[in-house]
């Protein structure tokens, strides 16, 4: 089965092919077919792979194939080749896999569009670069991964690209990823630089060697990389484009952002997590910006309107929380959140996809209300996406987010004030999930006649996805029970741990963290205990008497007023860096280059036509003058050779 | 017919010429035609070199190398490296595809038009194959005439202006290389009690001292910087583009640009190593400059034209920067890149080019929304775009990635900021497609315009697909180059060892790692092949 | 027989008179009949030399100077008749157009 790794990735890269080539010559069922089944082959060979992969003794659970020579020159060299470990092999199996039902679910939502070809193959070619990313065994192939789901962000983004406003969103996405992509790129020559190789299983067997454990370079490579990953996974401060994605189609927000690649940053964090052990100054930023941008996202959050803004800025701050974990040493649970986190996420926006396709494409919740009698499996899919994430126990996002608070207070890199935040950001994300689903579902219906009779419960292509995504943000939990419930087998962390011994290695660090069961259970309490509160608010305030989030509003306007403008992120960024930089282009232009320049140019040409101006009123004309001259001169020039 | 490939080559255009020169003017069609067929064979037979060139061999190939004018010592002396012959081919191809897209779009003067775009293939060609530097400076002069024309006859409102500022700029660089030339020439006589313009003789007999290649390099540098072009030599660039038409812009970006850089790789680093040295900060320093002023310029322009201009400066700061980093990963993605540019730039042209013979404006504002219409031409514009931009799996990123890994390994905080670049050419050539290709249409006359059509596909078309060649699978391009490379390299680091303790302080920077000692022979005797 | 020296002072003294008269004159007539006096010096001198040398080449390109010289006031004379025609002046200050 090995052999066949490959086909992953191209599986969808041939869909894409097919689809792009003779786009707008293939009738709508056979495109949809198309697209789905080569990601869904794609998710087949992924699961049996993973099945030669579990068969496999723990710590041989490798499998690579090199296709061919990418580029050699010199002492560099990358290839084309991919490796399958119980990491990439968790990725694989949720990016195919939420992507499948994703495609699936997207043949209904596009239904009507004009273009619904050009978008599946910009979705198969988002998979097959996601695929890569995943897949990839040196960082440059990663980087195409990287590159390409950037590019599929922003033609997805932009996907309506009559509407300015998504043809800016989508270029914003790009830019700001490039941004990242610079620190990227500098972290990976530094490696290059130190190592010789790109090659994962190369890195990450030299790097303890090579580098110094905390020094400034290796602090430098892991700052740098994170700058990548801050960049593609929309942290502080680089999250503002993600927000604004939510332009493009609802399930491309599901799957892209949401999902799927915003979580790549993490993924490669995981990926490199030697490196980021040997560098603890670097684990305390990752951590620093994690949480501070869960905190600071949930904050943003409680005041959207739009009901996909609201789940983007979740998105955001729930990518703090891996981020967090990360940060903290306990990649396992960044990686569990991350996989909980896709299958709930996703719900929650293709539930809003749902609810939006019935509104008539209304996505202002302050229009919505009471729809939970119209389309019932969409309200109950979507209330168990909502308990996942607010980490009600027994569901899946209760025992990742837990996880990660926990290990935020025990680990060695943790700190209570993780906790602390953490566990204010579970309340917080608490309070804003239930405030969209009592505004969304619950409630007098706020929506104009014409709207409220076309309302619908979705077709069958899109309630199926949901419910099998519901399914899985219940039971996807169930795979890495912590041990303090009853002595249970954490399977997610067996199954990861040969991914991670590298850089516990690498650091000396205890393979788990401190603190006792009794401890674990208190903080595990106290964090359902604000959930609850939260929940019992938001209850309150949205959906029993609405009139007092209204005085409250009020009472904090000024409050109300920045959240609402997101803190003004965006005009700061515009008012110091976007604008300075168009009129200093400017300034070049006309100055430097018209002026200076081409001024000096052009004024050495004026100078020399004005001598010779000078010049040429000797010639005046006159035959006698011009003898006058000649005689002189033949006197002259005889003088000379007579006397000289 | 194997020996003589390399003057096949060269001047199967020329007969293509005279040809051209007995057809009546008012036969426009069989003009067309002939001048298409002429350059399609010899782009064919250029195929055929580089089938019959041998990627393993150092040296020169092909070597030609007869007396012409043997009371001066100039002799007629072809040959091709690994590099030149990159070159020759994005020369051969891309000729025919600019005579394609001149089809419609020129009008008057039809004869005189063609004879020049072949003349202009003939000089182009010559200047990557000879070895000679008297014949070098022939063609490097002979290519002028007929751009001259191009821009000055068939251009645009300022043509006149554009023409003269292009032919002065490269007339004084030019001049000044003419006496350097001399200077060697007289020098190498001194030395030697003959005459020779020989390039792989000088290189491997004349001994020139630190003082006298400064002075050297001064003026060969002065020339191909002025080509390239570097900051601040760069205002011509912008002018002659925005004036050219498609087909000079085309050639001019594509090719004409490469012969500056090219220039430099055959000339300035090997014949005058110390000197290389010592400018090197400088020429690096310059190239930085000439990235981010080139990007944050192209930003603000409101022609599509000049901000594709304005990106060729800032691109052949990439790749001047690369081979200045004077190792195998900067030099060989420096080359490398100058095919891109001249791919993804030349395609860049024509497809603006494609815009302008339909609504006969490059005014960004006047355009937006035409995704709707032209969805085709919308992909490929995106696709050369990403190209522009270095997407990995295009063949920009080959060529981009390793320049800065080049240049990251000899020099860490240029590396960093050629970095940047990276960042600023997202943003202008995205924020140009996107006023360009997205949004709604403004313009009532942009409503009715029609998508590409064959003869625009059949020039697109194969340029993609090049795209997507170097980008995916670039390693036949890179091997072939890779002899000529590290010969290079080792030239310039041959004589960096005689005045060692001169550049003590830069050494640093020349970390030529383990690669190339056993392997490299430089070529002293050119008449060997014979 | 006069000595060479005397030809030549004399033959000086009329090229310096024909300078003269070229440069002050602005009467096209004039100016032609002052060239023939320079060009009459230069036979005078020519002449001279061959008598004293024995030599028939002087006497071969006086009669050249004078060929050439008849064939020169032909051609000027009447060029100086066309612009008589088309000017009316014959000063040769007002013929100025081929300036700057």
């Amino acid at each position: 089965m090995s052999e066949y790794l490959f086909l992953v990735p191209l599986l969808p890269f041939i869909g894409f092919l097919i689809n792009g080539l003779l786009l707008g010559r293939l009738p709508r069922p056979v495109v949809s077919f198309i697209a789905c089944a080569s990601v869904g082959l794609s998710f087949v060979i992924a699961l049996l792979l993973f099945f030669d992969l579990k068969a496999m003794p723990a710590d041989m659970r490798l499998i690579e194939q090199t296709l061919f020579t990418w580029i050699p020159a010199g002492s560099f060299h990358a290839n084309i080749a991919y490796m399958l470990d119980p990491l990439s092999a968790v990725m694989i199996l949720v990016v195919s896999g939420v992507g499948f039902v994703i495609h699936i679910y997207s043949v209904g939502y596009m239904h009507h569009d004009p273009c619904f070809g050009r978008y599946f193959t910009y979705m198969n070619l988002f998979t097959f670069a996601m695929l890569t990313l995943v897949l990839a065994d040196n960082f440059l192939l990663m980087f195409v991964g990287w590159e390409g789901v950037g590019l599929c962000s922003y033609l997805l983004i932009g996907f309506w690209y009559e509407k300015k406003s998504a043809a800016d969103a989508g270029k914003k996405a790009f830019i700001v990823n490039r941004i990242g992509d610079f620190g990227f790129l500098i972290g990976m020559f530094i490696i290059f630089w130190q190592i010789g190789s790109l090659d994962f299983q190369t890195v990450m067997a030299e790097a303890p060697h090579v580098f110094i454990a905390g020094g400034g370079l290796i602090t430098a490579v892991c700052l740098l990389l994170f700058m990548g990953a801050t960049g593609k996974s929309a942290q502080i401060p680089l999250f503002v484009w993600l927000p604004d994605a939510m332009e493009g189609p609802t399930p491309v927000s599901a799957l892209i952002h949401a999902a799927t690649m915003v979580t790549a940053g993490v993924y490669m964090i995981v990926r490199t997590n030697v490196l980021y052990m040997m560098a603890p100054d670097a684990m305390l930023v990752v951590a620093i910006i994690g949480v501070a941008t869960a905190f600071f996202a949930a904050t943003i959050g409680l005041a959207q309107n739009d009901i996909k803004r609201v789940l983007a800025y979740s998105t955001v701050s729930q990518l703090g929380y891996m981020f967090l974990a990360c940060g903290v040493g306990a990649f396992t649970a960044g990686i569990f959140h991350l996989m909980t986190h896709a299958f709930f996420k996703a719900l929650l926006f293709l539930g809003a996809g749902s609810v939006i396709h019935g509104m008539s494409n209304e996505q202002d919740m302050r229009y919505m209300g009471g729809l939970k009698k119209y389309m019932p499996i969409t309200f109950w899919t979507m209330l168990i996406a909502t308990l996942a994430i607010s980490g009600i126990p027994g569901f899946s996002g209760f025992f990742s987010k837990d996880e990660i608070l926990w290990k935020s207070f025990s680990s060695q890199f943790g700190h209570p004030v993780f906790w602390v935040l953490g566990v204010i950001t579970a309340g917080l994300t608490a309070f804003y999930m239930f405030r969209l689903i009592n505004m969304t579902f619950f409630g007098k219906g706020r929506m104009d006649d014409k709207t409220r009779k076309h309302l619908h419960e979705a077709p069958r292509s899109m309630t199926v996805p949901l419910i099998v995504l519901a399914v899985l943000s219940v039971v996807g939990g169930y795979v890495g029970l912590p041990h303090v419930f009853f002595g249970a087998t954490n399977y997610f962390e067996h199954w990861m741990a040969p991914v991670l011994s590298g850089g516990q290695a690498a650091s000396h660090a205890l393979a788990s963290g401190g603190g006792d069961t009794g401890t674990e259970l208190g903080l595990m309490a106290a964090s359902v205990l604000l959930v609850l509160i939260a929940i019992y608010f938001a209850y309150l305030l949205y959906n029993k008497s609405p009139e007092r989030a209204t005085s409250l509003r009020e009472k904090l306007s000024g409050m109300h007023k920045m959240i609402v403008n997101k803190y003004y992120v965006d005009e700061i960024y515009g008012a110091t860096i976007v604008r300075p930089l168009v009129y200093f282009s400017l300034f070049l232009w006309k100055v430097v280059d018209v002026v200076v320049i081409d001024g000096f140019i052009n004024g050495l040409a004026g100078a020399y036509s004005d001598v010779s101006g000078y010049l040429r009123t000797s010639q005046t004309g006159r035959v006698r003058s011009y003898a006058t001259v000649f005689v002189v001169g033949v006197v002259i020039v005889t003088a000379y050779f007579l006397f000289g | 017919m194997e020996n003589q490939i390399l003057t096949l080559v060269t001047f199967f255009p020329l007969l293509g010429v005279i040809l051209l020169m007995f057809v009546p003017r008012e036969k426009t069609e069989t003009i067309k035609v002939l001048a298409l067929v002429m350059s399609v064979v010899t782009m064919l037979l250029s195929f055929w070199m580089y089938g019959m060139f041998d990627p393993l061999a150092n040296g020169m190939q092909f070597d030609v190398n007869t007396p012409w004018i043997s009371s001066l010592g100039i002799n007629y002396h072809l040959g091709i490296d690994g590099i030149s012959l990159l070159l020759i081919l994005l020369t051969t191809i891309l000729t025919p595809l600019a005579i394609l897209a001149s089809w419609k779009s020129i009008r008057t003067a039809i004869k005189g038009y063609y004879i020049s775009m072949l003349l202009l293939e003939v000089g182009m060609v010559g200047v990557f194959c000879s070895l000679d530097l008297f014949m070098f400076y022939v063609f490097w002069e002979v290519m002028l005439v007929p751009m001259y024309f191009l821009i000055g006859l068939w251009g645009g409102p300022r043509r006149i202006y554009a023409a003269i500022k292009f032919v002065l700029f490269t007339m004084f660089g030019s001049l000044l290389m003419l006496v350097a030339i001399m200077y060697i020439l007289f020098e190498y006589q001194k030395y030697s009690g003959v005459f020779s313009f020989d390039m792989l003789k000088i290189l491997g007999e004349l001994p020139l001292g630190h003082q006298q290649q400064l002075w050297l390099f001064g003026a060969f540098a002065l020339a191909f910087a002025i080509k390239v072009p570097m900051f601040p030599f760069h205002t011509w660039l912008p002018d002659a583009h925005v004036e050219a038409p498609t087909a000079g812009s085309v050639i001019l970006a594509g090719v004409l640009l490469k012969m500056g850089t090219y220039g430099f790789i055959r000339i300035c680093l090997p014949l005058f190593p110390d000197a290389t040295i010592t400018f090197l900060p400088w020429i690096c320093v310059l190239s930085l400059i000439g990235i981010v002023y080139g990007a944050l310029v192209a930003m603000v322009q409101k022609d599509v034209k000049s901000l594709v201009a304005f990106s060729s400066v800032s691109h052949m700061g990439f790749i001047m920067l690369g081979m200045f980093a004077l190792n195998l990963e900067g030099l060989e993605g420096s080359v490398i890149q100058m095919i891109n540019h001249g791919i993804s730039t030349g395609a860049l042209f024509l497809l603006v080019g494609m815009l302008y013979e339909r609504r006969h404006t490059r005014l960004i504002e006047d355009f937006g929304g035409i995704a709707k219409v032209m969805p085709l031409y919308s992909a490929i514009f995106m696709i050369v775009t990403l190209s522009s931009i270095g997407l990995p799996l295009t063949n920009g990123f080959v060529g981009e990635f390793l320049i800065l890994l080049g240049v990251f390994k000899s020099n860490t905080v240029y590396g960093i900021i050629a970095t940047s670049g990276v960042i600023l050419s997202a943003c202008y050539m995205l924020w140009m497609y996107q006023r360009v290709i997205y949004g709604k249409i403004t313009k009532p006359e942009n409503e009715k315009l029609t998508d590409l059509d064959w003869r625009e596909k059949a020039i697109l078309i194969p340029l993609v697909l090049l795209i997507f060649w170097i980008g995916i699978y670039p390693k036949p391009f890179l091997d072939r180059m890779e002899p000529a490379v590290k010969q290079v390299l080792a030239q310039v680091s041959r004589a960096s060892t005689v005045e060692a303790e001169q550049a003590a302080p830069l050494n640093s920077m020349l970390e030529t790692p383990q690669t190339e000692p056993e392997t490299v022979t430089y070529n002293a005797d050119g008449d060997s092949h014979e | 027989m006069l000595s060479i020296p005397a030809y030549i002072i004399v033959a000086l003294v009329l090229f310096c008179i024909g300078t003269i008269g070229v440069l002050i004159t602005r009467n096209i007539i004039i100016l032609f009949m002052s060239i023939e006096l320079m060009l009459n010096a230069a036979n005078l001198v020519l002449i001279a030399f061959s008598r004293a040398l024995n030599l028939m080449d002087g006497h071969a390109f006086v009669f050249l100077v004078l060929t050439v010289a008849a064939a020169e006031a032909a051609v000027g004379l009447a060029m100086v008749i066309t612009l008589y025609r088309n000017r009316e002046t014959i000063n040769i200050d007002r013929f100025n157009i081929l300036k700057w």
